[in-house]
């Protein structure tokens, strides 16, 4: 049986919530024991966090690794994994920067943005994933004889349990040449009120339904209850009726949009509007039961969005 | 009159008079021709434009257009002073003309037109009521100008200041030359008529009456101030002029010179487009390493004569949709700014410049791609100056150039690989039939299956939902009708009469060959289609086609005539219904009546007309591929057309367009009228109707 | 700069729903087109040989269907184009895919080599893998170039609508995010002027490549297949109380990443 590693990614001493998801899927695919990687600098809290879910904490701490640098990382994370690991990881821009590299680097297969584990055959891995755009799925058999490089959507599979409580080992003498041919300079954060709805994750997204400009606070209450992923969206009236800027507008004359979910509020579904719309599920909310947009949903409930919103809004916030 | 020495005979301390009679009119002839040569310049380096075709056609145009100043009127205040100042140039051209002559030879005058003569009375008369006219005429207009300053003549602030000023100044140089002229001539009656008692007939009311009463007291009490007045005047007029000649072509006031051959080349026919170029083959046009206006020169001559020939008179822009709301284009604008062009880089004097881009260097993109080709800004021109076909060709160039909207790429690309803006799939184009199944199979014409009609369903009637109904309407009225028809179905691409419109020349070629081809081999000896998009191409852009094309209106108000269909009493009488004119349907192809007909045929209708119908039809937005464009606007062409039918006191809408439908069913929504008004497609309308 | 952009023609899946047949496409439904990203990665090659001088060659590997594509990214203004083209080819992996490449980056000599950052089957991966076997650097999701000497500004578009900003040694390979240029429309003419170009085609023989390394035969990762994971008409209508069917959302909402 292979080596299992997860490598955990985190931010001011504390890990993502995705690092209990990889210890799930590498249970998934029979791992008996998951080793964490956490790199950095002066990475102890995240370690030990890690340990939450993990049996065991690789910590690689050197000053290169300040910045995750996916070059860097890659070097350090291919020095430690013995050949033939499975490597797992929380498919996001980190993931996509390095996977493909470490799998080569490593002599591994790649498997990129898995949505599904079916379980593992042998050396066989057979995964679900999805292809062309997110709509439509496929089934994936991976060769992993030689150790796996997995790349996980997050939220694909229930986060593993914690309470795990393994043991940090510094494996910083191990990371070897950290030098790199790419540096990092910085992070650049957007000029304030540039909205890009087409990089949100969820996209709340009114319609007329919303009948008034004021009402338009309640999709901004709901768009800041589920967090930094969501960005409020709207179709062609709304911008028309100058509620919203035109950069939030979703359609053929708007904005493709490709979210993990499409909250339709109050939209009818025109097909300039659903044009828009390229991945992801939707799910939409009408008082019409026969709006069009309910042809084009995988989950509709007819409500009035005017109750609806601030129901769920509550509901988010209370969790 | 001897009493008062003629300009030909005078001295100014000890200088003949003569000589500056005779340096005025050559300098000033000779300036003009210099100027005009400068302007000509351009025309020559020009692309090529066919206009000498259809020349009855063309002198009907002059004798309507110009000499009758037939689209004057459209604004009746400007549009009479225009006349009164028209008519009254034409009458003074050749007293002007006179004049120049007078100044070296005094006695002159032409065969029977002396001033003692019947002939010479009457012109007198004539010209003297004339000028009048005119100088009142300029007063008011110059009060309107400066004073009530109509809101079209406003420059908005991109464009620079207003033109008020050139407007006025040219109206105060008519003036002179009116009372100049008046003076002189009273000047000479008055002492005449003192020194010996002769009555000259001074036409009364008339300006040279008026001076001449005031001029008779002169003529008593200071001869010689009356002498001095008669070669002051003669010589401001002569000077005036030749300066208002030589100032013509500098600036709006060139149409006086461009007019009458601007109208005699102006577009003859409607709803077609020109080619790129004059005279080749498709394989040519492939060929060519740059299509379309990307240079001044690229323009043809016809083009730049419309910059030229524009007065500044803003009524393209008034009627506008895309001015109206806000966008950026304003056709007056278009016009003014490539005369600008054209003046900067053909100097009067030095060489001629390399010519900037016209887009980025003269237009915006985004004014170019704001026009929605509606046209109201041609049907409006009093001078025949032409819009789409420049907006057309300038589109070509940015499209050669790869410059096109992002939103619009997918589309083109869509309709190059599956024959439709919104990429269905093209064997779904006619999966419509099968609702069909049970009121009869509907013939699919592939040159074994044949009937009479093609009815020519175009995209979005074939793939949309909403329009589907106007789809399945058409072909109920059809089969009620008695009409043997059938459709290409799978065979039938995009008519493509945006993709030309948007400059795509190729691609259009593609689906106009392919569905030429289709339609001839389906044997069809006439096509109806209820798009009035496709019925323009199909009509004006589609060479060689040779069988007739009908919009299913006018299918519908015939078989009305003729019994074949019969319609029931409007279902709600309390309705009040208005008619919008597509524009494709009306502007672009002068189908009114057929429409109007047919639905005040349904017994009990109330029809109420917007203050904006027919020829004046406001554009809902346009359609084809305009549904993707993006344009920066204020408000949306739809709501305020939704907002005219209301104000006509109708709640329903009738359109005979399925983008006119998409466009006026989002305007309804977004203006909040849901209550007040619903929007039906002329063929939904008659087909509820139907006994 | 020697630019080489890596491009592919992929299913035209976006405006339709997608028709299976069994469990594999419908191919005979299918109509290509070039990769989004690719076309973004082919404008920014041609934007920075304009800026700096240099040449954009274009590179797929795909059957003769891809012949299109390379046409029509010539008439974009890549100057070159190469067709890696092999019975052997078809049905290879991403890391198949990026050995292909690899092959051929290595007959010729290129400053800069850009793919898109993802493409149908959405692995992302042939930039980086490409990356790795050629030893150069690589910076995926590249949303901004600035070109310096032997070395490129690159900023890289990451969570929160935040940018990355690297610098990068020359030669490298970054993958290009949509976004970060307008590309330039493809009209028909342009396509059917490099219609008749002679466009170079390279088989695993001339590329010295052991068959068994690419191709369904090297492929570690094989798609057994496609499937649409809900059938049915329209959409799921969420019944029951205002809690329930909130509970309910929530829990649509956190299996599919919303929450």
């Amino acid at each position: 049986m292979a080596q299992f590693f997860a490598y955990v990614q985190h931010a001011d001493g504390v890990i993502e919530d995705t690092a209990a998801e990889l210890a799930a899927a590498a249970k998934a695919m029979g791992a008996d024991s998951v080793t964490a990687i956490v790199t950095g600098s002066g990475v102890d809290a995240a370690a030990s966090a890690a340990g939450e879910f993990f049996n065991e904490v690789y910590k690689i701490d050197n000053a290169d690794l300040a910045y995750p640098n996916a070059e860097v990382v890659r070097k350090a994370v291919a020095a430690v994994v013995p050949a033939g690991s499975v490597v797992l990881m929380s498919h996001g821009t980190f993931a996509m920067d390095m996977g493909p590299g470490l799998s080569i680097k490593t002599n591994a297969a790649y498997i990129a943005d898995v949505t599904g584990i079916d379980g593992v055959d042998g050396t066989t891995l057979k995964v679900v994933r999805t292809e062309l755009g997110g709509n439509i799925s496929t089934h994936v058999n991976a060769d992993i004889a030689n150790g796996a490089v997995i790349t996980l959507r997050p939220g694909a599979v229930e986060p593993a349990a914690g309470g795990v409580g393994g043991a940090v080992a510094d494996k910083s003498g191990e990371a070897g040449d950290l030098s790199a041919k790419r540096k990092f300079i910085e992070v650049v954060t957007p000029e304030a009120g540039g909205v890009d709805i087409t990089k949100a994750e969820v996209l709340v997204s009114i319609g007329r339904g919303i009948e008034e400009e004021d009402n338009i606070e309640l999709a901004m209450e709901l768009k800041e209850a589920i967090g930094s992923k969501a960005e409020v969206s709207c179709s062609r009236p709304i911008v028309d009726a100058k509620w919203l800027e035109p950069a939030r507008q979703v359609g053929t004359s708007g904005k493709t949009v490709k979210p993990n979910v499409y909250l339709a509020l109050g939209i009818s579904g025109s097909f300039q509007h659903l044009g828009g719309i390229k991945g992801g599920i939707i799910i939409a909310v009408n008082k019409n039961p026969n709006a069009p947009i309910f042809q084009a949903a995988d989950y509709g409930i007819e409500a009035d969005i005017l109750e609806f919103i601030p129901a769920l809004t509550e509901k988010i916030n209370d969790l | 009159m001897e009493p008062i020495i003629a300009p030909a005979h005078y001295s100014f301390f000890g200088i003949p008079l003569v000589l500056l009679s005779i340096a005025i009119p050559l300098v000033g002839i000779g300036l003009w021709v210099y100027i005009m040569a400068k302007r000509v310049a351009p025309l020559v380096r020009a692309r090529n434009d066919e206009r000498m075709d259809n020349i009855p056609q063309r002198i009907y145009m002059v004798i309507k257009i110009w000499l009758l100043q037939w689209r004057q009127p459209r604004y009746m205040m400007a549009g009479v002073l225009h006349i009164v100042i028209f008519f009254g140039f034409l009458s003074l051209a050749l007293r002007s003309s006179l004049l120049v002559i007078i100044g070296v030879v005094p006695d002159f005058a032409l065969p029977g037109l002396a001033d003692d003569q019947i002939g010479g009375i009457i012109y007198n008369t004539i010209k003297d009521y004339a000028a009048t006219f005119v100088f009142f005429a300029c007063v008011i207009a110059a009060i309107r100008r400066g004073i009530f300053r109509p809101e079209r003549y406003e420059v908005p602030e991109r464009f620079g200041k207003n033109h008020n000023a050139e407007a006025v100044f040219v109206l105060m140089i008519i003036s002179t030359l009116m009372l100049s002229e008046s003076m002189f001539d009273a000047s000479a009656i008055a002492a005449a008529s003192v020194a010996h008692g002769e009555s000259h007939f001074v036409a009364p009311g008339t300006l040279a009456w008026f001076f001449n009463n005031i001029f008779v007291g002169t003529a008593e009490t200071a001869p010689a101030k009356l002498q001095t007045i008669h070669i002051a005047a003669y010589y401001v007029h002569d000077f005036t002029f030749f300066f208002f000649l030589c100032f013509l072509p500098l600036g709006k006031h060139f149409h006086v010179i461009t007019s009458l051959f601007n109208v005699f080349f102006m577009r003859i026919r409607k709803g077609n487009i020109k080619p790129p170029v004059y005279g080749l083959t498709d394989e040519e046009i492939e060929n060519l390493d740059s299509i379309g206006v990307k240079k001044l020169e690229d323009f043809t001559w016809k083009h730049i004569l419309d910059f030229y020939t524009c007065a500044d008179c803003g009524r393209c822009s008034d009627n506008c949709p895309a001015a109206t709301v806000g966008r950026p284009l304003s056709p007056r604008f278009i016009t003014i700014r490539g005369r600008d062009a054209i003046f900067k880089n053909y100097p009067l004097s030095g060489d001629i410049l390399k010519s900037p881009e016209v887009i980025g260097g003269v237009f915006e993109a985004d004014e170019i791609w704001s026009c929605t080709t509606c046209g109201a800004c041609e049907e409006e021109c009093p001078l025949g100056i032409e819009y789409i076909d420049k907006m057309v060709d300038m589109r070509r160039g940015m499209v050669d150039n790869g410059e096109v909207p992002q939103t619009l790429q997918k589309p083109l690309q869509q309709l190059s690989k599956k024959g439709n803006a919104w990429g269905k799939a093209p064997k779904k184009r006619d999966a419509w039939i099968k609702d069909f199944a049970e009121e009869g199979e509907i013939k699919v014409l592939d040159g074994e299956t044949t009937a009479d009609t093609l009815f020519f369903v175009d995209s979005i009637s074939s793939y949309d939902d909403r329009m589907l109904e106007i789809t399945k309407a058409t072909v109920r009225i059809l089969k009620k009708a008695g009409i043997d028809f059938g459709i290409l179905g799978q065979n039938e691409k995009d008519s493509g009469n945006e993709v030309l419109r948007f400059g795509e020349e190729l691609l259009y070629r593609e689906l106009r060959n392919h569905n030429i081809e289709m339609i001839k081999q389906s044997g069809a000896k006439r096509i109806v289609t209820a798009d009035p998009h496709a019925y323009n191409a199909l009509k004006n852009d589609y060479p060689d086609l040779g069988i007739p094309v009908e919009h299913i209106s006018e299918v519908v108000a015939r078989c009305i005539k003729t019994g074949a269909l019969r319609l029931n009493p409007v279902e709600d009488a309390s309705k009040v219904y208005t008619y919008h004119d597509p524009c494709y349907l009306g502007r672009h192809n002068a189908v009114y009546e057929a429409p109007r007909e047919a639905i005040t045929a349904i017994p009990n209708l109330r029809l109420s007309e917007m203050l904006r119908s027919r020829d004046r039809s406001f554009c809902c937005s346009g359609g084809g591929l305009m549904l993707f464009y993006e344009p920066e606007e204020e408000e949306r062409m739809g709501v305020l057309r939704v907002k005219m039918a209301a104000k006509a006191g109708a709640n329903v809408m009738v359109t005979a367009c399925p983008f006119c439908m998409v466009n006026m069913e989002d305007a309804i929504k977004v203006a909040n009228m849901e209550d007040k008004m619903v929007a039906i497609d002329f063929v939904e309308l008659i087909e509820r109707h139907l006994v | 700069m020697e630019i080489l952009v890596c491009v592919k023609n992929v299913p035209d899946t976006g405006e339709e729903e997608i028709e299976l047949d069994g469990n594999d496409l419908d191919y005979d439904e299918l109509t290509y087109v070039v990769n989004e990203w690719d076309n973004y990665a082919v404008e920014e090659a041609i934007q920075i040989a304009d800026k700096v001088g240099g040449n954009v060659t274009v590179i797929t590997v795909g059957n003769e269907d891809a012949d299109e594509v390379l046409r029509r990214e010539m008439a974009m203004g890549a100057g070159n184009a190469i067709h890696l083209e092999d019975e052997a080819f078809e049905k290879s992996d991403a890391k198949g895919v990026a050995t292909i490449l690899k092959a051929a980056v290595d007959k010729g000599k290129y400053d800069l080599i850009l793919t898109g950052a993802q493409a149908d089957a959405g692995y992302g991966a042939v930039g980086g893998m490409l990356a790795a076997m050629l030893d150069y650097p690589y910076a995926s999701l590249v949303n901004k170039i600035e070109v310096g000497s032997g070395k490129l500004t690159v900023g890289r578009e990451i969570e929160g609508g935040n940018t990355e900003m690297n610098e990068i040694e020359l030669p490298c390979v970054l993958s290009i995010q949509t976004g970060i240029n307008e590309p330039r429309y493809v009209g028909i003419k342009g396509i059917k002027q490099v219609s008749g170009v002679d466009i170079p085609k390279f088989a695993a023989s001339d590329l010295g490549l052991d068959e068994s390394s690419v191709g369904e035969e090297g492929a570690i990762v094989k798609r057994q297949d496609y499937f649409i994971p809900e059938a049915g008409e329209g959409a799921e209508m969420l019944e029951g109380s205002d809690d329930e069917i909130i509970a309910k959302l929530i829990e649509i909402l956190k299996a599919n990443g919303g929450l």
